[in-house]
């Protein structure tokens, strides 16, 4: 994990290293000075030595601020190299996004792809900064600290080394009880959300229902318990500073004791006496320092993980070398082909079938929900790969086509479709960037859009707004279809996409379609038999089996699952007023 | 995979520019204390106590080597044969006291960690239960998002502030004031050397600070563009591969990232240098108090003695420490005491108005008269006490009028205008019209869930605002859309309808509702987990239990919203049986999008920007050929139209 990681400091290397380096230089100078200070006090004020003092005074204060140059020094490299490391991995999150497969994409949540790029990197970031700070502060203070300590007084400096392990020890133990309370604090955290989250939602619900009572007590026993772990958990960190203090008083009054008969004994200076104090708070300090370092790199260490994951994720599609860069006609064909989203033949979504449309045809494919249909249509641009046998466009099987080429000569408008933020036209130009204003309109007179998009104030300028919200989803759809067709594509895939647009309009996208695109298959997928009744073909799929394949005419005299389903919607089917 | 709930905007003090203290925020203060008071002011005192102990310790520490240099080993170390026992006894002495130091520091850790936690806790509740109460018009008003951070981030901040911003400044504040003194006490010279440094130290941090808000200001705005951008496009991300659009969306990505990086390093920058700055200021203060202080502590008869130096320097130590954590701790107050402000605007809301007085209760027939009893032959009634306490009975039978009603949601921009409707016990009425055209708003206002402006609404002849809400809409069954199922067993889910229901009446309901069949087909059948954002069952399924949620309860009155959304033909069916079974025998009142809803209704009223245009039976309204007979034939107007919802 952290060499994949570090993989993304890249150009930051230099400041990565610099940074602790400058620190320290910055800690060994700092350490320095209560040494001098010792001096300063023994032979110039002990002495009576103005001389010496003004002497010491100007190393000390030359000290002070070269340490402060360093200091300086080392917080600008950190800044950068913690800002660059961010970049990099946010970067290289993004990249390999880009770069995944529908079956890659599928394995996350979008949200979650977001919060890693987002909220992780930003975690992070903080950790590393962090790490190159004080990961290297501390420990350098910790063990400069000791050697000045040894250098004065060997034997005094024996102290440190008998309440160290009971400070340590103390640490750990703290850190050890806390950490999995708080883990505990965490997960009920998540309920109480979950809790308050799912009452916004369902408020309607709750009143009808008369239930805030109920509500109101489920949130205060959660309350209570989260309460409960806080309580428990603080309760140990609460030691943390007491026991600090303890270890820092027990110092203090040791090396008064010890130090003082040493003076006595003439084995050592007041001066110095006063320099193992600071020092001792110097190394208790750093030891305080220490442990939080090592909190904050668990707590860290999911966010951490999480990036990883998606860095490590391998794109499922991948490009052929030597691929076709064209697409002969509009003509699929799939041989023998079978397909499940996991890869796995055991769980086929869809089973071993052959299908061949002409070039040009009008399609129409219906079944119910887990039937297979958008499952099948993704394989025609290759949003996944089948499992088992080939799908052929244009003759060529699409594993040997340039997937770009693919993409733009087979156009799919996805049942969950998006536009995104920027004008009309902006939007419009996905499906080709070098598109003339004719080729627009054109376009969107086709997919009936260029009534509505004229009507708007700005015309094609409108902007819309992020997932085109301020339009309404006929318009949207109708939308997402224009852009599609802007790629002037051999095959044109409809997936449910003129569900929000009433009967009549879609009435008039399909004869346009059927008028003005003659030579481009169009495979059109709906939930309504009426919307399709007129294809050339119907397919009908049932549990990811073909279970029939003709005219409208045809499958009401064969195929009792067509029959039915169109019994069902002409008898007591949709009076859908609201589409 | 559901659609990612978008973070609300998050409060952010950096990007909200300077902060300060006002009036309003030792209100509130005032007001969050008042929790503390409450419930914990005797642990409360206790804990201020313990830490102005714990400071005065602290300086007796420094002043304890003065002691230690000028009283002992000074004078000890011109003597042949010394003496250590007075020593020791000093030392032991303060032994003792740092002992008596370190346990009021751990008492008043562990004070402050129940006090804070206490208060949090009370005040969460108090929110929840306000929130609870609130008119709906708060919830479709406010981003959800919005509403959760008071959970999270305002209590957090004032978590924070509890715990330690108010401690701290407590104990900064208070060991200030007894160094200073300290300070006075063994060298005024050296005093104002210090405070002197304080200014400096004060100069700086404000300058520095001053550019680092205003880069963090910077940073956010860029981080903000970012995270949008990310948002967008990982959203879309499906769309991005169909159109080809990798390259270009990388390089509109690098050009922001880079952008945020150049940002963030500079802000990162003031932010971080501060540290060493301060640390190395305090450096250079020791420094120059201990040439100073040595040349003070020369002589026979120095102004300064060296175990005052010595003092001296370590109070120095614990001067500029605290000043430094005042200025850090300020500011996270400022930030929590705005989180606070937020949460008690929230529990400051106008809760729901109540002014019914006419409660639902069990009543039966005896001897010709309708008297109020349990049993098992009860019928529900409607209890009304007069100002004589005349007790009158109504049986709850399901009557609804609607007379002259006008609504708006905001004034100005009417949504309703002169409803007239009635249902008589057992009737289906049924409304259509396009989206916006006010079916969802009527139904609304049955349940009360808004108020009307204008005319009445009666419900067995009374006034649906002298009902008690709860009463009123216990006698009310509703089926959304949207079925909200919450997490927990689908056993529980069902029975949330009537929560003293048996099992067996749980699976009566499931049954009723044609969910029985796909619950009991589940691994864990009735006990199987369901949670209520990211569900594992499908749409149709969730619309199942929420039917059977509403037929558990059995109401009398039923307002029914049918399902739009594509669910697979065989579901459909199951959802169209169980609604029509559980229509059956109540007045209803449904949105319908169902040809067979609508051939089944008593009546039909067709609206049309929030006036009822047409009403009749089926056949009344496709010989009428008016809006209806559009409508069903499904001739819509070619102008834009509006989305489904």
């Amino acid at each position: 994990m952290i060499k994949k990681l570090s993989a993304s400091i890249r150009e930051f290397k230099k400041d990565t290293l610099l940074s602790p380096l400058f620190i320290m230089a910055e800690v060994l100078l700092e350490v320095s000075i209560p040494l001098i200070m010792a001096d300063l006090v023994d032979r110039g004020v002990e002495a009576g030595n103005m001389d010496h003092i003004l002497n010491r005074g100007f190393l000390l204060v030359l000290l002070a601020l070269l340490s402060l140059f360093f200091g300086v020094l080392a917080a600008n490299a950190a800044a950068r190299a913690s800002a660059g490391f961010a970049k990099n991995l946010r970067q290289d999150l993004f990249h390999n996004i880009q770069a995944f497969s529908f079956s890659n994409l599928d394995k996350y949540s979008s949200s979650s792809l977001i919060t890693r790029i987002t909220t992780d990197v930003t975690n992070v970031q903080q950790a590393f900064m962090m790490l190159i700070r004080m990961g290297a502060r501390s420990p350098a203070m910790l063990v400069f600290a000791m050697i000045m300590a040894f250098q004065i007084n060997g034997r005094l400096a024996l102290i440190y080394l008998a309440v160290l392990p009971f400070l340590a020890g103390g640490l750990i133990f703290i850190m050890r009880n806390a950490l999995p309370i708080f883990e505990k604090v965490f997960q009920t955290y998540d309920v109480l959300n979950r809790v308050v989250q799912e009452n916004l939602r369902g408020i309607r619900v709750v009143k009808s229902f008369v239930r805030e009572d109920h509500e109101i007590q489920k949130f205060s026993d959660t309350s209570e318990t989260l309460y409960r772990y806080f309580v428990k958990a603080e309760h140990f960190l609460a030691g943390t500073m007491p026991l600090m203090q303890a270890s820092v008083y027990s110092c203090m009054l040791l090396i008064s004791w010890v130090g003082a008969k040493l003076i006595l004994s003439s084995e050592m200076s007041t001066g110095q006496l006063m320099s193992m104090i600071t020092y001792t708070m110097q190394i208790l300090m750093s030891l305080m320092m220490l442990s939080m370092v090592l909190v904050m790199s668990t707590i860290s260490r999911a966010p951490a993980v999480r990036i990883t994951e998606v860095l490590d994720e391998k794109p499922s599609i991948t490009q052929k070398e030597n691929a076709v860069a064209q697409v002969r006609d509009g003509s699929v064909r799939f041989r023998n082909v079978s397909f499940s989203y996991t890869g796995d033949a055991s769980s086929l979504c869809l089973w071993p079938m052959d299908l061949t449309i002409e070039s040009g045809q009008t399609i129409g494919i219906i079944g119910g929900t887990g039937s297979g249909k958008s499952s099948l249509v993704q394989l025609i641009p290759r949003l996944y790969d089948v499992t088992d046998g080939a799908v052929l466009v244009g003759g060529t099987d699409v594993r040997d086509i340039d997937l770009k080429t693919l993409r733009v000569n087979v156009a799919m408008v996805l049942q969950r479709n998006t536009l995104f933020s920027g004008t009309v036209e902006e939007n419009l130009r996905w499906g080709n960037p070098d598109a003339t204003a004719e080729d627009l309109a054109r376009a969107c007179e086709l997919a009936q859009a260029d009534g509505f998009i004229r009507r708007f104030e700005h015309g094609y300028d409108t902007r819309l707004e992020q997932g085109g919200t301020n339009v309404s989803g006929g318009q949207r759809q109708r939308l997402c279809i224009a852009r599609a067709l802007l790629k002037k594509p051999k095959i044109l895939i409809l997936d449910d996409s003129t569900s929000a647009v009433d009967t009549q309009t879609e009435a008039r996208i399909k004869e346009a379609l059927r008028n003005e695109m003659p030579d481009t298959t169009k495979l059109i997928i709906a939930q309504r038999i009426s919307s399709i009744q007129d294809a050339d073909r119907i397919l009908v799929l049932d549990n990811g089996r073909i279970s029939g394949f003709g005219t409208h005419d045809e499958l009401l005299v064969q195929n009792t699952v067509y029959r039915e389903v169109y019994e069902s919607q002409t008898k007591g089917g949709d009076f859908d007023v609201s589409a | 995979m559901s659609q990612p709930n978008r973070p609300g905007p998050r409060h952010n003090p950096a990007a909200q520019g300077r902060i300060r203290l006002d009036k309003d925020s030792f209100q509130t203060l005032k007001r969050v204390l008042g929790y503390v008071g409450g419930s914990y002011r005797a642990r409360f005192v206790i804990a201020l106590l313990c830490i102005a102990f714990s400071a005065l310790v602290s300086v007796a520490s420094a002043m304890f080597l003065r002691v230690l240099i000028d009283d002992y080993i000074t004078p000890l170390l011109l003597v042949n044969e010394p003496d250590l026992g007075n020593m020791a006894n000093t030392i032991g002495k303060m032994g003792l006291l740092y002992a008596a130091g370190t346990v009021s520091a751990l008492i008043y850790q562990f004070n402050m960690v129940t006090i804070s936690h206490g208060v949090l806790k009370t005040i969460r509740n108090r929110m929840f239960s306000a929130m609870q109460h609130l008119p709906l018009h708060y919830f479709d008003t406010h981003a959800h998002g919005d509403v959760m951070s008071h959970y999270t981030n305002d209590t957090d901040a004032m978590r924070q502030m509890l715990s330690q911003s108010i401690p701290h400044v407590f104990s900064s504040l208070l060991t200030i004031l007894f160094v200073l003194a300290a300070m006075i006490v063994l060298s005024p010279l050296l005093t104002a050397l210090v405070l002197g440094m304080v200014v400096v130290i004060y100069q700086v941090t404000a300058r520095i600070g001053g550019k680092a808000a205003e880069h963090f200001k910077r940073r956010q705005k860029v981080l903000g563009e970012v995270n949008g951008f990310v948002e967008e496009m990982i959203n879309g991300q499906k769309v991005i591969q169909v159109f080809s659009r990798e390259k270009a969306v990388m390089q509109s990505f690098h050009n922001l990232n880079h952008e945020l990086f150049e940002q963030t390093a500079r802000a990162n920058r003031y932010g971080i240098v501060l540290m060493p700055i301060l640390g190395n200021l305090g450096n250079l203060q020791y420094v120059l108090i201990a040439v100073v202080g040595g040349m003070l502590a020369m002589g026979d008869s120095p102004a300064l003695t060296l175990g005052g130096l010595a003092s001296f320097l370590t109070l120095s130590k614990n001067f500029s420490n605290p000043v430094s954590q005042i200025s850090q701790q300020i500011n996270s107050v400022v930030m929590a005491l705005a989180g606070a402000r937020r949460v008690f605007s929230l529990m400051d809301e106008a809760p729901e108005e109540d002014r019914g007085y006419v409660s639902l209760v069990q009543a039966a027939h005896r001897a010709g008269q309708l008297t109020e009893s349990e049993g098992p032959d009860h019928l529900w009634a409607w209890k009304q006490v007069d100002e004589e306490g005349n007790v009158r009975l109504t049986e709850l039978a399901g009557d609804i009028r609607l007379n002259g009603v006008d609504f708006a949601y905001e004034t100005g921009k009417p949504v309703l205008h002169g409803i007239d409707l009635y249902a008589r016990p057992g009737q289906k009425i049924a409304f259509v019209g396009s989206t916006g055209a006010g079916k969802t708003t009527i139904t609304n206002l049955i349940n009360r869930f808004y108020d009307i402006q204008q005319g009445e609404i009666l419900f067995d002849g009374i006034p649906v605002q002298d009902i008690r809400k709860p009463d009123l809409r216990r006698s009310l069954g509703m089926v959304l859309q949207d079925t909200s199922l919450f997490s927990g067993t689908i056993m529980e889910n069902i029975r949330y309808g009537r929560p003293d229901a048996t099992d067996a009446e749980v699976i009566r309901a499931a049954k009723l509702a044609n969910a029985h069949g796909f619950i009991s087909r589940l691994p864990r059948g009735y006990e199987t987990e369901i949670s209520g954002t990211e569900s594992e069952l499908s749409q149709g399924q969730c619309q199942l239990i929420s039917i059977a949620r509403c037929a558990i309860a059995d109401p009398p009155v039923m307002i029914l919203d049918e399902a739009t959304s594509s669910i697979d033909t065989r579901t459909e069916r199951l959802i169209q049986k169980g609604m029509d079974r559980l229509m059956e025998g109540r007045t209803v009142f449904v949105i319908a999008h169902r040809l067979s809803t609508v051939r089944n209704a008593r009546a039909i009223l067709v609206l049309e920007e929030g006036k009822i245009i047409e009403r009749g039976d089926h056949d009344d309204l496709i010989a009428q050929k008016g809006k209806y007979y559009q409508l069903y034939n499904g001739v819509l107007s070619p102008t834009p139209h509006p989305e489904s919802s």
